[in-house]
């Protein structure tokens, strides 16, 4: 929502927004994670990165339909897509950030992953049918997204004097957007409240123990957490890097909005 | 055995419809054959991966992203599976991707041309795969056994890609008036380079007679050339779009279609390295491979600490 939205109040709208928000972070990273097909560092990960890329475009497309069918004004999951602006899209900032080289593409993806499946741990318990099952379905990709990133973070982390300062660079640059993932808002109270959404709050200290595990299993060191965090991107506040991500993903869908292309 | 009379045993294998396979005695010239041709076909396939991916990114639609992205992960796939069938012939993989990279080794023509609209996207889909599905049936009764399965496997994938270009195209070539425009100038500027996929003219071609007799193949690239068109010119026909050729026509006589000259100096042009894309190609490969070493380099650091803990441990 930009600052002019009115905020969601019944339980339907609560919904529609906690969908789009979940999808809007799946489509950014997809979007990003997909530039490297074609240009990864060998096959098989032009492979893998292309494999997580299309899931988390499809778990998008899922969220989107569900929100769209919630919303009942006939939108689809294209129109969520492809027809609001960045001050419109609820993704985290860290997921909108350039790919940078290898180091940083895994190093978010491994954070970013780890979120996701506790999240979505809870998400399968939701209070609806529809969204808990969607869940459950996704987090059984989501564990293999989180397996090939935790590898490549031991990889990196112990490999080579280069790959070790690529990947602590990649943490430390990433760290100051890791607290909005657990920012606990109006919309997260009444999902809650619904019984369809998760106490963020009670997530971090999971994902803070999970990922310092990982991170020190690399020889890495955890960045600190009293430094400044970003946050906004829930309410349509992002870094520049997203209206230029929207401005290629939209220009053709938006050129010619009477076409069809599905 | 003297050479002549091993050349003649191995000639009498495949005489008689044997598949060669990989711990079989061939001739050198044999294996040679067969590295430089798989591997060519397997840069093709990775190369290929870089006009398609141009479009992931602006793709019209999440369904249509999500199958273009699919499509260049086959495509990946595709190169991986032919690497590895390379492979059993004694080369390495990094060998052969050097070679293209670095060295004299080829890919297919056609990618060095450029996708300039999601049109072109769907043509790739429907002419280039669909050449590319021609030139393998064949090859999936190669006489070499890992060449022949792994085709067998990808023509299956390379089928359901032409499809899908193919009904897109159908799609934009009854749509809005832009979207006719770029289907038709999609198959326009596509034509000629996709004819150009077969080959030279077999008066042309150096290697065609040699591969025919040793059952690598088992037609011409004219051959080739012209089941393609035969089979194209209907479909182009079914969903309104022209081919950019005004000596096409039907010859009663043969049952196949006439068609006009392939504009083979642009090919040679190309195949020297002077096509629009030539340079772009090989320097974003490059580009790829080299950020990426060290990647590839701290993986093996990586197994290697692990093994030697693990003969620690043991």
């Amino acid at each position: 929502m930009s600052t002019l939205d009115q905020k969601p109040t019944t339980r339907d709208e609560v919904l529609f927004e906690y969908l789009v928000r979940l999808a809007d972070d799946r489509l950014i990273l997809g979007q990003r994670l997909s530039e490297w097909c074609g240009h990864g560092p060998e096959l098989e990960e032009d492979l893998a990165l292309a494999n997580i890329a299309l899931d988390m475009i499809g778990h998008a497309g899922a969220l989107y339909t569900y929100a769209a069918e919630i919303e009942g004004q006939g939108r689809d999951e294209d129109d969520l897509a492809y027809f609001r602006d960045d001050i419109d899209f609820k993704n985290l900032q860290m997921l909108e950030q350039p790919i940078g080289d290898f180091g940083y593409t895994i190093a978010r993806q491994f954070l970013f992953s780890v979120y996701s499946y506790l999240l979505y741990s809870e998400l399968k318990k939701a209070e609806d049918e529809q969204f808990s099952g969607m869940a459950d379905k996704h987090l059984k990709e989501i564990r293999y997204h989180l397996r090939h990133s935790r590898e490549w973070v031991l990889r990196l982390g112990d490999g080579t004097e280069e790959s070790h300062r690529r990947i602590q660079d990649a943490f430390d640059d990433l760290w100051m957007y890791t607290g909005e993932m657990f920012d606990m808002d109006e919309v997260d109270r009444m999902a809650v409240e619904h019984g369809f959404g998760a106490d963020l709050k009670q997530l971090r200290e999971e994902w803070k123990k999970n990922v310092s595990e990982v991170i020190e299993e690399a020889t890495l060191k955890v960045p600190r957490d009293d430094q400044y965090m970003a946050s906004g991107g829930r309410t349509g506040f992002h870094t520049e890097h997203l209206g230029h991500m929207l401005a290629q993903m939209q220009f053709l869908r938006r050129s010619y909005p009477d076409a069809e292309w599905t | 055995m003297d050479e002549q009379k091993q050349l003649d045993a191995f000639q009498k294998r495949i005489d008689n419809g044997e598949t060669i396979e990989p711990k079989d005695r061939m001739p050198d010239r044999y294996r040679k054959q067969l590295i430089r041709m798989m591997s060519q076909h397997a840069h093709s396939e990775i190369v290929g991966m870089l006009p398609e991916g141009n479009w992931i990114q602006r793709a019209p639609s999440l369904k249509r992203k999500k199958v273009l992205l699919a499509k260049v992960q086959d495509e990946a796939g595709h190169g991986l599976y032919i690497y590895s069938a390379v492979e059993t012939l004694g080369v390495t993989r990094r060998e052969v991707v050097e070679d293209y990279m670095y060295g004299n080794a080829k890919y297919s023509s056609i990618f060095n041309y450029p996708t300039l609209t999601y049109a072109d996207i769907c043509v790739i889909g429907w002419l280039v795969d669909g050449a590319a599905i021609v030139n393998q049936t064949m090859l999936a009764r190669s006489s070499y056994g890992p060449y022949a399965r792994s085709m067998v496997r990808i023509c299956k994938e390379e089928s359901f890609h032409k499809k899908q270009g193919y009904e897109m195209l159908a799609k934009m070539a009854s749509g809005t008036p832009e979207q006719k425009k770029m289907a038709q100038d999609a198959v326009n500027r596509w034509w000629w380079p996709t004819l150009m996929m077969f080959g030279p003219p077999d008066d042309q071609s150096p290697n065609s007679q040699e591969l025919i007799r040793w059952g690598v193949k088992s037609k011409t690239n004219d051959e080739l050339r012209q089941s393609f068109v035969d089979m194209t010119v209907m479909e182009a026909k079914a969903i309104g779009i022209e081919i950019p050729d005004p000596d096409l026509k039907y010859n009663h006589e043969t049952g196949h279609w006439d068609f006009g000259e392939v504009p083979w100096d642009e090919f040679w042009e190309v195949i020297k390295g002077n096509g629009p894309m030539n340079r772009e190609r090989i320097r974003a490969r490059r580009k790829a491979y080299e950020e990426g070493a060290w990647v590839r380099e701290a993986a093996s650091e990586y197994a290697r600490k692990k093994r030697l803990e693990e003969e620690k441990a043991s």
